[in-house]
């Protein structure tokens, strides 16, 4: 994956910014990258959503509540792609919406409506193998549950920095040192850092450790208030990650 | 993954997954243990009251003869305790202290309230604050037992939001805290594991049946919410082919009756859910009946045509509850009430009905009714 904005990233250090689908999305998406963002996660809502905690579970319930099913997902995923050309963008959802939607079909019609990977967040690495994503690990995978999940992944592994749901944290947990060298020892696919990561503070710490941060309950509580909030708000991540 | 078809399966995230790798590994040790049995089958018949009898509702259902399976007698008043003292059994071997649950009616939480009291154990109950309202009694109860009871207050407000609550919490705390469930739902291994600890309904019945009747019944009759007691009265007539097994579901929560196959709670199953996949509310009189999803074996028995799925309406139940207690004397919970609904109406003469547990809990839920 490339950065889309080269003039940021010095440190070649990767930003994720998470956000659901909504109408607003596209335009968000846009300011994210704009303040440095490298990759969208775009988030397409499920009803009972086991690992968000309230803040992304309250912000699915909004978009279901606005209509934003499976279709008009993929709309603002395309939408999404015609403001960001360059900027890899990577769905992520739940085991139902494509039990729903067939799996094969959703793949096809995501990727050509311009999803450039997925994030399943409740499928396993050994369920739907022919199903090419980007894995989670979590500090409570085993050494062969990592080496299973790094040899299959698309591109980079997500690692789930704490046991326990999204949302943010005021500290970075203190396994989350040892559970990347734990990462690192199998294998050498880049690792990038989710849940809990809030703060600027926080993104530079979990930055020195991994190839990557992924940013979500916070970026959506910031989207709440505008373009030009979640814009700075990024920029003060990208900052933090580059310095 | 699961011996049920297409159903089952552990849709969970990946933080629960070697969690639920040590929970089978420990089962099936626990399984192939006999102390693991005795020390069950002591809890069983020391401490919970088995086995129940079987009562004949001759005044119930004239002209058929309807045998009632009496899990209402069983301590805490329901079935659920078969399958929360299993666990507590097996949490104890794995060396889990704390419990977290889910509880639609209550009584599932009251039953994991009182065996954790029972075992020393931290006790962690979600509830929907609807089902809160409306199963008060059991909310007291929970807190007399020492459970901490935890109010759930979005969505239906009802079992599937509380039962999402219970698994985020286990995500949270896996390493210290076994998931109590409380019926034959959720992610394997716990369909396989409930539907066991409950099959002890269904082999005292059949034992129980044969020595009144010299035959066995040409039907078996439950209700189904998520089906754990149901799941349990079939284990012991599911390999007699010519007994009938019927599940009776609520009208407005038949998962199995107007639902499609879809992803719930770490299991693939049948449920009300749109055609996105997006779950759909469920509506019942009854709580414990009141949720969209269910086990994924009986999905499987529907679909093999082995277990036939019936439904009952509020007013049927309400209207059966009523019929048993000035008939027998026996204050049936509402959700079995479900069951008796169709079992008199059932073209069938010799039937058992699994009466799951006892109606102190729907008092207030009636009286507004009547």
């Amino acid at each position: 994956m490339s950065t889309s904005n080269p003039a940021r990233g010095v440190s070649g250090k990767k930003l994720v910014i998470y956000l659901v689908a909504e109408p607003e999305t596209p335009d968000l998406a846009q300011a994210a990258v704009e303040g440095g963002a490298d990759v969208i996660e775009l988030g397409f809502p499920f009803s009972d959503p086991l690992a968000e905690g309230p803040v992304i579970r309250r912000a699915s319930e909004r978009a279901l509540a606005r209509g934003m099913r499976t279709h008009a997902c993929l709309d603002v995923l395309e939408r999404t792609r015609e403001l960001l050309p360059e900027t890899p963008i990577v769905p992520m959802t739940y085991a139902a919406i494509l039990e729903a939607y067939g799996y094969e079909r959703f793949v096809t019609d995501a990727r050509k409506r311009g999803a450039t990977s997925f994030i399943l967040v409740d499928l396993p690495v050994e369920e739907q193998p022919a199903l090419r994503r980007i894995q989670l690990v979590a500090p409570t995978s085993t050494e062969e549950r990592i080496r299973a999940a790094a040899e299959v992944t698309d591109g980079w592994l997500y690692l789930v920095s704490v046991t326990g749901t999204t949302g943010a944290r005021t500290e970075l947990s203190p396994t989350l040192p040892p559970f990347v060298q734990r990462v690192r020892a199998v294998t050498d696919v880049p690792v990038y850092v989710g849940f809990g990561i809030s703060t600027h503070e926080l993104a530079r710490a979990a930055g020195g450790l991994a190839d990557g941060v992924i940013v979500g309950s916070r970026a959506v509580e910031v989207a709440e208030t505008g373009r030009d909030a979640l814009r700075d708000f990024v920029a003060s991540l990208r900052t933090a990650l580059d310095s | 993954m699961s011996d049920f078809g297409d159903y089952g399966g552990r849709y969970v995230p990946e933080t629960l997954i070697p969690a639920l790798d040590e929970l089978e590994r420990g089962w099936r040790e626990a399984l192939a243990d006999d102390s693991f049995r005795a020390e069950l089958h002591h809890l069983l018949t020391t401490y919970a009251g088995r086995p129940t009898p079987l009562t004949l509702a001759e005044r119930f259902a004239p002209g058929k003869r309807i045998y009632l399976k009496r899990e209402d007698l069983l301590h805490t008043g329901a079935h659920k305790l078969n399958n929360a003292l299993g666990q507590a059994v097996l949490a104890q071997r794995l060396g889990k202290r704390r419990i977290v649950a889910e509880t639609g009616a209550g009584q599932h939480g009251v039953a994991t309230a009182t065996v954790c009291a029972r075992f020393g154990f931290e006790c962690v109950v979600y509830m929907g604050e609807e089902d809160m309202r409306r199963q008060r009694p059991n909310v007291e109860r929970m807190r007399l037992l020492g459970a901490e009871v935890r109010g759930v207050d979005f969505g239906t407000r009802t079992l599937k939001e509380a039962t999402s609550e219970a698994i985020r919490d286990w995500i949270t705390n896996v390493e210290t805290t076994h998931y109590l469930i409380g019926s034959c739902v959720g992610p394997a291994p716990y369909p396989e594991l409930v539907a066991e600890l409950q099959s002890v309904i269904g082999h005292e019945a059949r034992e129980q049946m044969l020595a009144a009747e010299q035959r066995l019944p040409e039907a078996v009759v439950a209700c189904v919410g998520g089906g754990s007691n149901a799941i349990g009265i079939f284990h012991g007539f599911v390999a007699d082919e010519d007994v009938r097994l019927v599940g009776v579901e609520a009208a407005g929560a038949a998962s199995l009756g107007s639902g499609r196959p879809a992803v719930l709670h770490g299991a693939r199953s049948s449920v009300l859910a749109d055609e996105d996949g997006q779950i759909a509310d469920a509506h019942s009189i009854s709580a414990g009946l009141d949720y969209p999803g269910v086990g994924p074996e009986h999905a499987f028995l529907r679909d093999t045509g082995r277990a036939e799925y019936r439904v009952a309406t509020d007013e049927e139940a309400l209207a059966a509850f009523q019929e048993l207690a000035r008939t027998e004397g026996i204050l049936p919970a509402l959700e079995p009430a479900h069951a008796l609904a169709r079992a008199r109406d059932l073209d069938a003469e010799l039937i058992l009905v699994g009466l799951s547990g006892r109606g102190d809990k729907d008092l207030a839920e009636v009286l507004e009714r009547l």
